[in-house]
């Protein structure tokens, strides 16, 4: 017998926190909630058609997509004449305000740099430590293998410490 | 309840995604589990079900689209607290039937929901006036299912010689709601 689906409302307390934390990191503190009403609202009209077996890879999967929708609506809503406006706009919309989620200004300048990645390494790296899941289930939620979902991983690290690095020089 | 998912519930609602909405309830026997489709009220779950369990089987037998969303069930509520209060001898928000098997078990459960306040019925009378005098045990089965205890009120339905019989939440809560009524 096929297993059967959990009530929504459990499927939503189990998994909130996880697709929370991943959205915060692919859109940023202020404007996860808003995706993340959007995500579930998604995911409640497919939920009869939902693969039981792996219901966070799914909802995973779902908010990947509406992070994307969400830059590329950003990308068309504000066009933007000046090069350094633009960096200027995405520097204030992708850092959190200050002392949201109780970051230290260390830790924005740390997301800044997240920001910056493709979006493949992007989603890699916050499934892997701000969600905390393994490899293998970074992979699942990518719809990748574990093996690709190191590499993306492993290339953001790479990145992210150069921009460190970055930090450090300009900061002395 | 999160204000996200009250507001994911509600948008739910006016989307008309919400298969299932349910609330839950004090009364004097415990906190009970009230549940609706837009139809009307499909689910009472007494105070000593496993709340677990009865929204397990409400998203199978009905649709795994469940939330809780108290809204739905403001109604319900109220004219449940009225009965516990004694301020209320007849339910009138609508019912929806659909987890009860439909032929004689459904007849037997909508002719309980008839039996006013106060008054009481053997299993024999039940399964008369669903049309079949010697089907006394199955309108018992019948009985023993009711998904909506309380406002289908199975409760009036007690044995020929006398003794309450048996209930869902136990004896006891039987013998509560017979004496709340002033039948007993």
């Amino acid at each position: 017998m096929a297993e059967a689906l959990p009530p929504f409302q459990a499927f939503l307390d189990e998994h909130l926190e996880s697709v929370r934390a991943f959205l915060r990191g692919m859109v940023g503190p202020t404007d996860a909630e808003d995706c993340l009403q959007e995500t579930f609202l998604a995911a409640l009209r497919a939920y009869r058609r939902a693969e039981p077996a792996n219901l966070r890879a799914w909802v995973l999967t779902i908010a990947r997509h509406k992070a994307i929708d969400h830059h590329r609506s950003r990308a068309r809503a504000t066009p933007v004449p000046d090069p350094e406006e633009l960096i200027d706009r995405r520097e204030g919309a992708q850092r959190p305000p200050d002392g949201a989620l109780g970051m230290s200004p260390r830790h924005s300048e740390v997301w800044a740099a997240v920001a910056e990645l493709p979006p493949g390494q992007r989603a890699a790296v916050v499934l892997r430590f701000a969600v905390d899941l393994r490899y293998r289930e970074v992979g699942e939620a990518l719809g990748t293998s574990e093996e690709a979902a190191r590499r993306n991983v492993h290339e953001a690290l790479k990145k992210l410490r150069a921009s460190a690095r970055d930090l450090k020089e300009m900061a002395r | 309840m999160t204000e996200f998912a009250d507001r994911l519930a509600a948008r739910a609602e006016r989307e008309g995604l919400l298969d299932v909405a349910y609330a839950t309830l004090d009364t004097p026997l415990g906190t009970a589990l009230v549940a609706a489709t837009p139809r009307g009220l499909v689910r009472i779950a007494l105070p000593n079900s496993d709340l677990e369990r009865v929204l397990a089987e409400l998203a199978e037998d009905l649709s795994p689209r469940v939330l809780e969303y108290p809204a739905r069930l403001d109604d319900a509520r109220r004219e449940l607290d009225q009965y516990f209060d004694g301020k209320r001898e007849r339910f009138e928000v609508p019912l929806d039937w659909e987890l009860v098997h439909p032929g004689f078990y459904r007849r037997v459960l909508r002719e309980t929901a008839r039996v006013p306040f106060g008054e009481m019925i053997t299993y024999r009378d039940a399964a008369q006036r669903a049309g079949n005098p010697r089907a006394y045990r199955a309108a018992g089965s019948a009985l023993g299912l009711n998904p909506i205890p309380i406002v289908v009120p199975c409760h009036r339905v007690i044995r020929s010689g006398g003794e309450i019989g048996n209930y869902g939440g136990g004896p006891e809560m039987k013998r509560f709601l017979l004496e709340l009524e002033h039948a007993l």
